[in-house]
């Protein structure tokens, strides 16, 4: 039972994380290495600000969404617009390349050392019955449960949402629609980037700790969740996430701990092998 | 007419590039044994060598097959693994000479590799562009796992885990390494000029259009791919028998990607630019010792700008071909596919 909460935690985390990478995806078909890494600038910026300057968590929080989201800006703007017509490989090694750039600038800056965070939010745990809620579980999953809401309400109703769904659908039309392609490609990568920037601090409340490689892992998982879901699909990355966590809590439960990547990469392999467009992908038929 | 006439017989052809090249692997063997080239000067010039193969076994899967796998560090795990252990147990017994034997457990590490790499290629090679990094990367991290945690399950001393593997006979040297690159480049330029060579690229260029020509997709890119394996073992067991100690640890995902950017520097689809710039990228960190912590992030800006300016590499998709330097200084304009080996390109 605490173990499946723990997988819920962290299972929430992931699906924020993952709701980037498969919107990001969805619209220009780019495995966004440097997803993972925008988290960890994001946990390194809520620690230098409430370790360092002393500021209170409210502001740390904030300034970290707001670092993300101009980072990722940043990254679409000069490594991935002049690689837009290029071929896909390149453009993901270059996404690999962003994302070594900012893990060894963090270690360069911050040494490879992990920082401690100190504790954004102090709540109570709850009991229920014979079982022990920790705040910080309960305020990760009602914080990301609320982002995914507002993301929905984003993507269905709001004319940039249409746009967004509209380029993911055929770029081309889209374009002669009117629809600022370069707009709507900047747009997306804010969103998905100021996800990540709540992601980092949900997940700073959980491990408290920021580190250079932190990205690495949470990212690859995270894409390994927005695969499983379907890639491309909102309510996909979120269920994704959520097994992903509970995958690996309950590997943890079992003992088996010291396996659980092996078991995260295993689920991915099996899932692609059966359906190799995820739980809830579209089928896109590749033309000639 | 006027080409033909000039052409040098095949035989011949073979007779030079062979005398040529067993007269450089023995000559460069006595300089770097009579003791000119330091004890340090040699073993940068195997590691060298062992990254020329990694690159260009990668360089088969990536410039020449056209797809992305990120999980070739868990095959040179296998075969430092599989040669390490195998070299060991064999040692133990007497009478037994570990230099003797190596080639037997290069051999051993490479098919080890292979075998797994021909397993994970069944099911990741169905999938194209990111979907097979990614799964290639999941078949990587499992390996690494797997070594990591495989005393545990099994209950006696295997891999040592995190702990290490220690006592390695240490039986790389200089004419060895030299063997397998040579070789490793003269199986790869040999297969890439054969009529399978031929299927893979249209593979890379088209893979519907040459579907649609009649080539069996999935049985090339599984054969592209688990040739690229096999010398990817080769020099993994190299590199074990080149440390003498090795740990999981060291085939991350990291050196995956260590790998790639070697062969993009260097040009995908050319095999010089992967020797060159993996002699490059080795040789360049142990001059330039005093700045190693900008290492990785010269790497990572470098790759970033390669692939905005200048897609296709140092050296594009040009090779180096013997007959066709000779032809140009001697007014030839004999430009003939001649299966070379590749021994002038080393070190």
């Amino acid at each position: 039972m605490e173990q499946t909460l723990n997988g819920i935690q962290t299972g929430s985390v992931y699906a924020l994380v993952a709701l980037g990478y498969s919107m990001v995806y969805g619209i220009i078909l780019l495995l966004n290495f440097a997803h993972g890494d925008i988290i960890m600038v994001g946990a390194y910026t809520a620690w230098f600000l409430m370790a360092n300057l002393g500021q209170s968590p409210i502001i740390a929080v904030v300034a970290a969404v707001i670092v993300c989201t101009l980072l990722g800006i940043t990254i679409e703007k000069v490594a991935y617009t002049p690689l837009r017509k290029a071929p896909r490989l390149s453009l993901l090694i270059t996404a690999i390349g962003v994302s070594f750039l900012l893990q060894n600038l963090a270690q360069l800056i911050f040494g490879a050392g992990a920082k401690p965070v100190p504790p954004i939010v102090q709540i109570k745990s709850l009991t229920l019955g014979s079982v022990s809620v920790s705040g910080n579980a309960i305020l990760t999953i009602v914080v990301s449960v609320i982002s995914m809401l507002l993301l929905t309400i984003l993507i269905k109703k709001s004319k940039m949402g249409k746009a967004m769904r509209a380029v993911s659908e055929d770029t081309e039309a889209a374009q002669l629609m009117g629809i600022s392609l370069n707009k709507t490609i900047s747009f997306t990568f804010a969103v998905g980037s100021a996800l990540a920037g709540i992601g980092s601090v949900l997940y700073c409340a959980a491990y408290p700790q920021a580190s250079p490689t932190m990205g690495g892992m949470l990212g690859l998982k995270a894409f390994v969740a927005a695969v499983l879901g379907g890639i491309g699909s909102v309510p996909g990355a979120v269920i994704g996430g959520f097994a992903i966590g509970l995958a690996e809590a309950w590997a943890s439960a079992l003992g088996l701990s010291v396996w659980k990547d092996a078991v995260v990469f295993a689920i991915l392999i099996l899932v692609l092998v059966i359906k190799p467009t995820g739980l809830l992908g579209r089928n896109l038929q590749e033309k000639v | 007419m006027k080409k033909t006439a000039k052409k040098l017989p095949m035989w011949l052809r073979y007779l030079i590039n062979t005398v040529l090249f067993v007269a450089l692997l023995l000559s460069s063997t006595a300089f770097v044994n009579s003791g000119s080239v330091s004890p340090y000067h040699t073993k940068v010039i195997i590691l060298c060598g062992i990254n020329m193969i990694l690159a260009l076994a990668l360089n088969l899967a990536t410039g020449y097959l056209g797809q992305l796998p990120l999980g070739h560090a868990g095959f040179m795990a296998l075969g430092a693994y599989s040669s390490a252990i195998f070299m060991r147990y064999i040692t133990a017994m007497p009478g037994v000479s570990a230099s003797a034997i190596f080639p037997l457990g290069v051999l051993l590490g490479g098919v080890i590799a292979a075998f797994v790499g021909f397993l994970i290629g069944i099911p990741a090679l169905r999938f194209k562009g990111d979907y097979l990094a990614i799964i290639t990367l999941g078949f990587g991290e499992i390996i690494r796992v797997v070594l990591l945690n495989i005393d545990d399950v099994l209950g006696f001393k295997f891999t040592y885990g995190a702990a290490s593997l220690k006592n390695i006979p240490k039986t790389t040297n200089f004419f060895n390494t030299f063997l397998c690159v040579s070789l490793t480049a003269y199986i790869i330029h040999t297969v890439m000029k054969s009529r399978h060579g031929r299927a893979i690229l249209a593979i890379r260029d088209n893979e519907i259009a040459a579907e649609a020509c009649g080539i069996n997709t999935v049985y090339y890119k599984t054969f592209g791919f688990t040739l690229s394996a096999f010398f990817t073992g080769v020099a993994g067991a190299l590199y074990a028998g080149y440390l003498g100690v090795i740990s999981p640890g060291a085939f991350g995902f990291m050196k995956s990607i260590e790998i790639l950017v070697t062969v993009v520097l260097g040009g995908m689809g050319s095999m010089l630019g992967s020797i060159i710039s993996a002699t490059v990228l080795t040789a360049l960190p142990e001059v330039l010792r005093a700045f190693s912590q900008y290492r990785m992030i010269a790497y990572s800006l470098l790759l970033i700008i390669v692939m905005i300016f200048k897609p296709s590499g140092f050296m594009g998709n040009y090779d180096f071909s013997l007959s066709t330097l000779l032809g140009k200084l001697g007014g030839r304009t004999g430009k003939s596919a001649v299966p070379e080996k590749e021994g002038e390109d080393n070190e």
